[in-house]
């Protein structure tokens, strides 16, 4: 069952092959037995899923289905989920039960998905490896000495694994295009305002989406037509029509304009991910599209000023975890300033402590405007240079990432070795935009990602795009072994 | 740009991070790195460039001036480290 | 030395919206603690603020009723700091563009000439919640239902020289915002507070001194004293070698002295930035007509109607426009009356009572029509202006409308003149010895000495022959 992609099984659940509860089960055994290594979960639900899956087959048999009744997912532990833990990976949410579901949560739930669980990430989302988590680091099923890249690590990880039909991640600066590419899964970051932020727990309030992470780019666009939509309970979000993103997936890319940007084929890029990209394009070329090379000429302080960005508001949104209404709390405070500081120091973790610490000091007095302000006269440049491509093509393509999946501690002493291997993603957060990744041709048996950068609001076209890819190539259908 | 162990201070109880002598160093090391990185923004001129504080060129939505909020006071509080009578409870605050 | 004191006031309006200013939750007053601290009220992990239309909306009211510079692009910004009460570790405020920009009020000074006070801005933010300081094992207990409430920050220039004037143009700016319906300006129930800053300086020296500023002041009275204490402070601190420095002290009225507040000391870096999970605002023509549309006549201009138009004094007038609900009860009394009968009622009967009863005008029980319609009785000589002071004191009581009770106490005025001249003719007779002493008196006298009459014969009539008619007889007769 677990092969399946979301499309091919919601089709065996209404052929009645199998029902959810019978689907549902097969994932909970998966996870029993294969996530012990992986540690894509912190926290498991069997009970609220099979009693989901329950009531999912009961709405099938009334006849009340969506394409997603009774199809089993992970959610990110950073969507709040009323009455289950919501912990961010942190020990300072370790004990917090959500109050309420976060919009997406509440509208799978409402499309009758099921959920199994929450899956593992770097804590508040702030990692590129999955190694900043209190739960311990997630291993790449690939290669489970390796990274699954970050923070949606969890989440990659488990829909490599099978170890759910498919699942939701959050993407700051690449954090869901990212690990797709080092686990061969497909990711999607909508664009800025798409989906609904209520309940999602903010690191970057201007940068952070949510999107589906699953098998294949059908699969992604079956979850993303129930996730994408008007919130009224998010001030930023789109108030633009949803479309049928399942309907476009077969149009022809005859004529399709890509554009690939020299900097990101630049000398930082590994030749074989060089190569396997190259190959991506091809099957393009193959099917009709024009090729071009474009221009991002602000590439390459793109993570320059994401860090700036991405931390001064970090530091703002981390400042309610004060140990007072929620969350942890120290032992015996001798008084308020003490309260406060221990609470939050043993609360966080070092990588989160230390963006605090930077975003801090750039808003402080005497450096916002040399580094706040400056980084966000970057993002009109960086946001411009898109605006500019855009005129010329319809998509951007390159590699998600300079390397394939690095070894776990590899990188964990440096962190700007960590984030410039961020460099690719971080500008399409920067300026808003949708951004894809989808597998491409393996290196030494290390997933590839091809990443893909659309206009705003242009999902139903990177979907196509991608879909299209899906139908030459299988390399989404490859499944690491051992699970 | 690099931070002495004096800024950490400074920096750490504005962010109300307790730091100890150890970290102070560790963290003064971390960040003069990363500023570092972050200081590769002078290379571009930005004089005249609007900065930008968000993605979405939308205007703010004004919501109806109606109660939809309930009471959730004992949902809200099971999950408090510390509260009673309905009041969340701190050490106590001088004035 | 000569010193000069210069004053600029922060004040703190809760506009009174049915919400708070970024989520559903109700604002009314009173309730049990944290019962109306929704999720957005607690920051919760993951929600998000939503701005209410009404808060906008007041605040445009009170833009073009100070005939400031209205902001039709402004943003919210986060002010970080942390706080037991501020659940988020930011407060919502607006910083570099707010919602109102510059304007003015005038207010009269003791002397009596009017003086403008610059209003440099005023600018949205939310509300923080409340400490509790009563001993919970010796821990404080927050409250966090006034968290989110809307608040209209509105700052004066430096241009108040004392505090008279302060007070002048604290009770001004109160008697806008609640004539505009935005504020309910209870002070007691903080919801309108003013913070003051308070500096002195040698006369004729351009430099501002430092400047204290003084919080916890809950009453214009207190306004008064406490500006006035830190001004002595500040002098015999400066005259006696010492310097001011810039902080925040707490205004004590129990001991009447301001005092350092220590917890404020430490120099704050806000680290202001704006809100990323909130746009721009921009306010369209439209909006901006709504609101103005929804503006009622505001105090000066109803003031100068009622000289001009009524004729009044402008001292009554002021009295009368004081506050919008007793110009409201004045006109409403007064339509189809002598607005100077009706003004001399409002001010004079009508508040001495309200005032012994400790009763609001908008809780009087004896309504404006009401009044009004015993206005009419006098003025159509039904009853005269003694026995209406028994009638107004009836329809207080609750006896009914005017014309029922005088109907039922038969306390309609006698202008019938035959009865008049029967009664007069009576008292004469009854008193030939005063007649004739008025008759043999200087010319001088006689206005004074025909009052013995006019009151023996009001007596005869219990209070009911018409004065007018019973004058003009008398000096028939005994002429």
């Amino acid at each position: 069952m677990h092969t399946h992609t979301v499309s091919e099984l919601a089709a065996a659940l209404a052929a009645g092959e199998f029902s959810s509860v019978e689907l549902t089960q097969h994932y909970l055994d998966r996870i029993a037995s294969l996530d012990g290594e992986i540690n894509s979960y912190i926290t498991v639900t069997p009970e609220a899923a099979l009693a989901q899956a329950k009531q999912a087959d009961e709405r099938r048999a009334q006849g009340e289905v969506t394409p997603l009744t009774g199809i089993p997912l992970a959610y990110k532990d950073i969507f709040c989920t009323d009455g289950v833990k919501t912990s961010c990976a942190s020990r300072m949410l370790d004990n917090f039960t959500a109050p309420y579901n976060a919009t997406v949560v509440q509208r799978l739930a409402d499309a009758g998905a099921v959920m199994l669980g929450k899956t593992n990430m770097d804590e508040y989302a702030m990692g590129s490896s999955n190694e900043n988590s209190y739960y311990g680091c997630v291993h790449n099923p690939w290669d489970k000495e390796r990274v699954p890249g970050g923070s949606s690590g969890g989440s990659a990880a488990a829909v490599a694994a099978r170890l759910c039909a498919a699942a939701l991640g959050t993407d700051t600066g690449g954090s869901i295009r990212q690990p797709a590419a080092f686990t061969g899964i497909t990711g999607i970051k909508p664009t800025y305002g798409r989906v609904s932020r209520y309940g999602m727990i903010a690191f970057a309030s201007s940068l952070d989406q949510g999107g589906p992470m699953a098998a294949s780019a059908e699969d992604a666009a079956m979850l993303l037509n129930t996730m994408a939509g008007f919130d009224e309970r998010d001030s930023t979000s789109a108030n633009e029509a949803v479309p049928d993103y399942t309907a476009d997936l077969n149009n022809s890319l005859q004529g399709l304009r890509i554009g690939l940007p020299k900097e990101y084929f630049d000398e930082g890029l590994d030749v074989d991910v060089r190569a396997s990209v190259e190959q991506a394009i091809n099957v393009y070329r193959a099917l009709g599209a024009e090729i071009k090379e474009v221009s991002l000429p602000n590439t390459n302080l793109a993570v320059a000023t994401y860090y700036v960005v991405a931390n001064a508001e970090c530091s703002s949104n981390l400042s309610r975890y004060d140990g007072v209404r929620f969350g942890h709390r120290c032992d015996d405070p001798a008084n308020l300033e003490d309260l406060y500081e221990r609470s939050r120091s043993e609360g966080f973790g070092n990588e989160v402590k230390r963006r605090i610490m930077v975003g801090t000091y750039v808003l402080s007095a005497g450096y916002y405007d040399a580094y706040y302000l400056k980084a966000q006269k970057l993002r009109h440049l960086i946001s411009d240079d898109f605006s500019k491509v855009f005129e010329e093509v319809d998509v951007i393509m390159g590699p998600t990432t300079p390397t394939t999946a690095f070894k776990i501690g590899e990188k964990v002493d440096d962190p700007v070795a960590m984030y410039l291997s961020d460099v690719y993603t971080v500008a399409c957060n920067m300026a808003g935009l949708p951004g894809m990744s989808i597998p491409a041709a393996p290196v030494n048996g290390l997933p590839v990602g091809l990443q893909m950068i659309g206009n705003y609001f242009d999902e139903a076209r990177l979907l196509n795009v991608a879909h299209q890819f899906q139908q030459q190539t299988d390399w989404h259908r490859q499944m690491p072994a051992g699970v | 740009m690099s931070l002495d162990q004096s800024d950490i201070k400074k920096i750490a109880h504005l962010a109300r991070l307790a730091v100890d002598e150890t970290e102070t160093a560790e963290l003064s090391d971390a960040l003069t790195r990363i500023l570092g990185l972050v200081d590769t923004m002078e290379q571009v001129d930005t004089s005249g460039v609007e900065p930008m504080a968000h993605p979405l060129h939308m205007a703010q939505r004004m919501r109806e001036d109606v109660v939809t909020e309930t009471n959730l006071r004992d949902k809200v509080q099971q999950i408090a480290p510390a509260a009673e009578n309905g009041l969340y409870l701190v050490p106590k605050v001088i004035e | 030395m000569q010193w000069e004191t210069v004053i600029g006031l922060e004040i703190h309006a809760q506009l009174a919206t049915k919400t708070k200013i970024f989520s559903g939750a109700s604002t009314a007053f009173g309730s049990e603690p944290n019962t109306q601290a929704c999720l957005v009220s607690l920051g919760m992990p993951g929600v998000l603020p939503v701005f209410n239309r009404e808060a906008a909306k007041m605040a445009v009211k009170f833009s073009s009723a100070i005939g400031a510079e209205l902001g039709r692009r402004s943003v919210f910004a986060r002010k970080n700091y942390f706080y037991p009460d501020l659940p988020k570790g930011y407060q919502i405020s607006q910083f570099e563009l707010p919602i109102v920009g510059m304007g003015k009020v005038e207010i009269v000074q003791e002397n009596g000439d009017v003086k403008v006070v610059g209003v440099t801005r005023a600018h949205l933010e939310e509300d923080a919640g409340k400490s509790l300081h009563e001993n919970f094992h010796g821990m404080t207990g927050i409250d966090l239902n006034r968290a989110g409430i809307p608040l209209l920050e509105i700052v004066s220039e430096p241009d108040i020289r004392s505090a008279k004037e302060a007070v002048a143009y604290a009770r001004k700016i109160h008697q806008i915002v609640r004539y505009l319906g935005i504020c309910d300006g209870n002070m007691q129930e903080g919801s309108f507070r003013c913070d003051a800053n308070v500096s002195v300086r040698p006369m004729g020296q351009e430099k501002l001194g430092t400047r204290a500023e003084l919080k916890n002041i809950n009453s214009f009275r207190f306004l008064e004293r406490a500006i006035n204490i830190e001004v002595d402070r500040q002098i015999d601190l400066i005259e006696s070698g010492g310097e001011v420095v810039q902080e925040t002290r707490l205004y004590d009225s129990v001991k009447d002295e301001t005092r350092s507040m220590r917890s404020k000391e430490e120099a704050n870096d806000y680290r202001y930035f704006p809100d990323p999970d909130l746009l721009p605002v921009e306010l369209d023509d439209d909006f901006i007509a709504d609101a103005v549309a929804e503006i009622p006549e505001l105090p000066d201009a109803r003031c100068k109607r009622f000289v001009d138009e009524l004729g009044l004094s402008l001292q009554d007038a002021g009295v009368l426009t004081s506050s919008r609900e007793m110009a409201d009860y004045f006109e409403t009394a007064s339509v189809g009356n002598d607005a100077k009968i009706a003004a001399n009622w409002v001010m004079g009967e009508v508040s001495a009572v309200l005032n012994k009863q400790g009763l609001d005008i908008a809780d009087c029980p004896v309504s404006a029509e009401m009044l009004g319609g015993m206005l009419k009785r006098i003025g159509d000589n039904t009853i005269s202006g003694k026995i209406a002071k028994d009638v107004f004191e009836a329809m207080w009581n609750g006896e009914g409308s005017a014309d029922e009770i005088i109907e039922a106490r038969g306390l309609k005025q006698i202008t019938d003149s035959g009865a008049i001249e029967a009664i007069v003719d009576e008292v004469l007779a009854a008193n030939g010895k005063q007649v004739e002493n008025y008759r043999n008196a200087d010319p001088d006298k006689q206005p004074k000495m025909l009052g013995f009459f006019v009151g023996q014969v009001m007596k005869a009539s219990q209070g009911k022959a018409n004065p007018q008619q019973v004058n003009a007889l008398l000096k028939e007769r005994l002429g």
